[in-house]
């Protein structure tokens, strides 16, 4: 990697805090929502409180070099817990707080972290429930300290209790941060990442400060962001980009960063801050999209009208005025109208009014989803990134939004697509390395610095814009030498609302087949309204009627699937719905809510095995995992059902 | 047994807060509790339990001031109580939740909870109309106490929900934060986990124990469901058609064949 990537004095997250603190001392930096209150703090605040955090952490033992794994919601706490032990030259290791004790064992195991900051008691029965396994940690440090009054205290501490240490023994150990801290520059490790782990055991991803800095930086610049700018962090703290948004672009642009009250509350805390940059996985988009769309259909028949029709004038002008192409005085007047109306109340209920900069990724949007919002006049655009790349390898410049590509190479990222379709990158955000793991280091980056995505893409001639088709592992054949690539279409069955989840077979196979997983949300409404009575999740999967709505989605799905010449071969056949949700507890999916196919297609291989021999129905024994761990099962007969499917025509006429 | 105790959890139990001497309360011929003596003390989580009909929410009734009993005195802090209204027990530091939820249904979770504030404020309705001075202040602090509450019971979700769209169970924890809001030394909870199911009845525990550890409030509760009762109670008093046939530690009730025979019935063969 070239030296000199970053400015002189701002290589580090110490140096950048410190600037912060002059430069921004009356900013605020993070909020949070307490006893129905916005808390905030100033940077300068912000930079006294880690600074008494990291001294704290010294005095208890912590040493250079350490991993410090930190577990919990988004919370200012957790963020300056993360930036304390950057100051203390250690190395913050976040984790998914939803994660189950044996989960929590495998990344704490390996990475050998020898301080959890831990958010409350739950977290904490999480650490002492697997601690006798994990030899290497020494002292577990909580914030909320409601219910651990009667604990143990030996290896307990809590969080202002920490601090207090820290700020008593300031004479003596501010030296010692200080010295710590001038040994670190660009190339120290800044954070360690677990990937979520679509296939097998998740990997420790080592990212350097150039990576982190370097790459807010350039996203930063790209957008336009600084410190007048607010986000709102809700997403994961051990995802990566939760620690680009909410450490690195605020540390570097002093925006604030605020927090939700509870998980619950996010919606209604959304709307109170109503951030002007915003993030949010293609699920949520959709979530929101239909709420808003069930809540249209209960309301009077005036109120609904007047929204189908400005809706359907924004949809016509909406994009267009947002990339500022010309459009009639007319249907300027129109919009404006509507804007009054419907978009300006409806972005406000969304908590989306203000939102300058809005990004999803993760996962392929939906078209209609993507252009509804774009249509009320939310710059919402796409990006493509990967922990690997510290976020950032394609994004969506304004003017040139699109939903059917991910954007051009972020500013510094290099491309190339190899003979096989995959999608390779370079760029200063590129990891150093897998902790522990040189083999899967040099299987995806190899000596040159050009890091495997798994994804199979290509980039558009006209607009060089790259678009992903998807996984590189995914994409097959199917018997008759067409091509498979299962995310296709799976994406254009989830734009329905009651379809939570699709997850299509057919690799090697004559014709393609599907599961389905409803939205118990849509389709509960739906049955309400309805008057269908139903007693579980269960029951309203084997409803004839939601069956028949489903099978009438997959039939509109099958004639768009055979419009297109690549993979018109892709048409479902059969379906069934499955009983259960996919649910990351049963590892069916990963902690972000991505589908596991193999794992899934293992599973219920006895139903895929009914879905291709033609057999009307299945009883089938599901193992499940409630949330604390115990495991059980559920049973149910599945009724399997054919779809109409297009005919192709196999030559192709003149 | 002497003045205070250690439980084996490690919490110190102090002195009788309250005390039952003898108490009987008839509604004309109906004898509904007959001659019970026990006492609760300070910082434990005393139950009461006992079949459909036992007399176990008269007794609550009783403590709280509801009904007054014939015969019999109630101590509290060692001196007999005269005869109250129940708002003025209230005030004593006495709160309760009731068996079928007492909410205002179209109010909101806040203001429900702001209810449990009331016997604490002092400024008058004309003060409050004006909102100027004392009475905003008044208000205000009073409403950092409810979001302590609210905060405590993870309901900041429902904040501003009325209380008739929620489900029973957070109906459940609304009433436990009103009767929380009143900062009260004993808490009488009639039933709270009744109806429930197994994840809301374990959440219900959780706070039942939280409260007693972080704010040392004594707590007297009804419960039917013997495994709950069993985990979460220092003392149990056992009562039967009105009368006591049991008291002591869950360990001691549950061997008891008094109690046994009331809850298994006796073999008349």
């Amino acid at each position: 990697m070239s030296a000199n990537v970053l400015p002189e004095g701002l290589d580090t997250f110490p140096k950048l805090l410190a600037r912060n603190a002059v430069q921004w001392a009356d900013v605020p930096a993070y909020r949070e929502k307490e006893y129905g209150i916005w808390q905030s703090w100033s940077w300068s605040e912000v930079a006294e409180e880690v600074n008494a955090l990291a001294m704290g952490y010294v005095a208890l033992g912590l040493n250079e070099g350490d991993f410090v794994a930190i577990i919990g919601r988004n919370r200012p706490y957790l963020y300056w817990a993360m930036l304390a032990a950057q100051a203390a030259g250690a190395i913050p290791v976040p984790l998914y707080q939803d994660a189950n004790a044996e989960e929590m064992a495998y990344v704490l195991e390996h990475s050998g972290a020898r301080f959890i900051i831990a958010e409350d008691q739950e977290q904490v029965d999480k650490v002492l429930e697997i601690q006798d396994s994990l030899p290497n940690v020494e002292q577990i440090i909580y914030y909320d300290k409601r219910g651990l009054r009667k604990y143990d205290h030996t290896q307990l501490t809590a969080y202002e209790d920490v601090q207090a240490e820290g700020r008593a023994g300031h004479a003596r150990l501010a030296p010692v941060l200080k010295e710590r801290q001038a040994k670190l520059n660009e190339s120290s490790t800044c954070v360690m990442l677990y990937t979520s782990g679509t296939t097998g055991k998740p990997k420790g991803v080592v990212l350097s400060n150039t990576n982190i800095i370097a790459s807010a930086k350039a996203s930063s610049e790209f957008d336009n962001l600084n410190a007048g700018d607010s986000v709102l962090a809700y997403l994961p703290m051990a995802w990566v980009g939760d620690f680009i948004f909410s450490i690195g672009q605020s540390c570097w642009t002093g925006f604030c960063v605020a927090c939700p009250e509870s998980p619950q509350t996010m919606q209604a805390d959304l709307r109170e801050i109503g951030p002007s940059y915003f993030f949010a996985p293609p699920r949520f988009f959709e979530g929101l999209l239909t709420n808003v769309m069930i809540r249209i259909e209960d309301a009077s028949p005036m109120k609904k009208k007047l929204f189908h029709k400005y809706m359907e004038h924004a949809k016509k002008v909406g994009p267009d005025l947002l990339d500022g192409k010309p459009v009639s005085f007319g249907d300027k007047l129109k919009y404006w109208i509507g804007d009054k109306l419907i978009y300006g109340p409806l972005k406000n209920t969304l908590g989306l009014s203000k939102v300058r900069v809005g990004y999803t990724a993760g996962e392929a949007i939906g078209p209609e989803i993507f252009e509804f919002y774009r249509s009320l006049g939310i710059n919402l655009k796409q990006l493509y990134g990967q922990t690997e790349a510290s976020v950032f390898i394609t994004q969506q410049p304004d003017g040139e939004v699109r939903a059917d590509t991910v954007g051009v190479p972020s500013p510094g990222v290099e491309l190339k697509i190899a003979d096989n379709g995959e999608v390779f990158y370079r760029s200063p955000g590129t990891f150093v390395e897998y902790y522990k793991n040189p083999e899967s280091t040099a299987d995806t980056k190899d000596p040159e610095g050009w890091v495997a995505t798994g994804d199979a893409g290509f980039i558009e001639e006209s607009s060089g814009h790259l678009r992903i088709i998807d996984r590189a592992k995914d994409v097959g054949k199917m018997a008759d030498g067409s091509m498979f690539a299962p995310k296709f279409v799976e994406n254009k069955l989830k734009f329905y609302p009651d379809i939570l989840e699709a997850v299509v077979f057919g690799a090697g196979k004559e014709n393609c087949v599907a599961f389905i997983n409803i939205d118990l949300g849509a389709v509960g409404n739906w049955a309400e309204r309805n008057n269908i009575a139903y007693a579980s999740y269960q029951e309203l999967t084997a409803h004839p009627h939601v069956l028949g709505s489903i099978q009438s989605h997959i039939e509109e799905v099958n004639k768009s699937v055979a419009a297109d010449e690549m993979l018109s071969g892709c048409q479902i056949h059969r379906f069934l719905v499955l009983h259960k949700e996919l649910d990351p507890d049963d590892g069916e999916m990963t902690r972000t809510r991505k589908v596991r196919r193999k794992l899934v297609a293992e599973k219920f291989d006895d139903l895929v095995a009914a879905l291709y021999d033609g057999s009307k129905t299945i009883s089938t024994e599901t193992e499940v995992t409630y949330e604390d761990g115990r495991k059980g099962s559920i049973k149910a007969t599945l009724e399997l059902r054919d779809v109409a499917v297009v005919p192709l025509k196999k030559e192709v006429a003149a | 047994m002497s003045d205070s105790f250690v439980t084996p959890d490690g919490r110190t139990i102090g002195g009788k807060v309250l005390e039952m001497r003898n108490i009987t309360l008839r509604f004309g011929g109906v004898v509904a509790i007959k001659d019970i003596s026990f006492d609760i003390r300070e910082g434990e989580i005393r139950a009461i339990i006992g079949p459909n009909g036992a007399g176990k929410s008269s007794m609550l009734n009783v403590i709280n001031g509801f009904y007054h009993p014939q015969e019999g005195e109630i101590l509290f802090h060692g001196e007999v109580r005269k005869p109250m209204k129940p708002y003025q027990i209230a005030k004593q530091g006495i709160a309760r939740t009731f068996q079928n939820i007492a909410l205002f249904k179209g109010m909101s979770t806040l203001d429900n909870i702001m209810t449990g504030r009331f016997n604490q404020m002092k400024t008058n309705i004309f003060a409050q109309m004006l909102w100027k001075g004392p009475a905003e202040r008044e208000e205000v602090a009073n409403r950092e106490i409810v979001e302590r509450v609210i905060d405590f019971l993870e309901i900041q979700a429902i904040r501003k929900t009325p209380v008739g769209a929620l489900p029973y169970g957070l109906q459940k924890r609304v009433e436990l934060g009103r009767a929380l809001a009143a900062q009260p030394k004993l808490l009488l909870l009639d039933e709270p986990m009744a109806g429930m199911n197994v994840e809301e009845k374990e959440d219900m525990s959780r706070f039942i124990l939280d409260v007693n550890d972080e704010f040392g409030t004594t707590i007297a509760l009804i419960e039917h469901d013997m495994g709950v009762v069993m985990d979460i109670s220092d003392r149990v008093v056992v009562m039967d058609y009105g009368k006591k046939i049991g008291d002591g530690t869950p360990d001691e009730v549950r061997n008891n064949q008094a109690v046994i025979d009331a809850y298994l019935g006796v073999d008349h063969g």
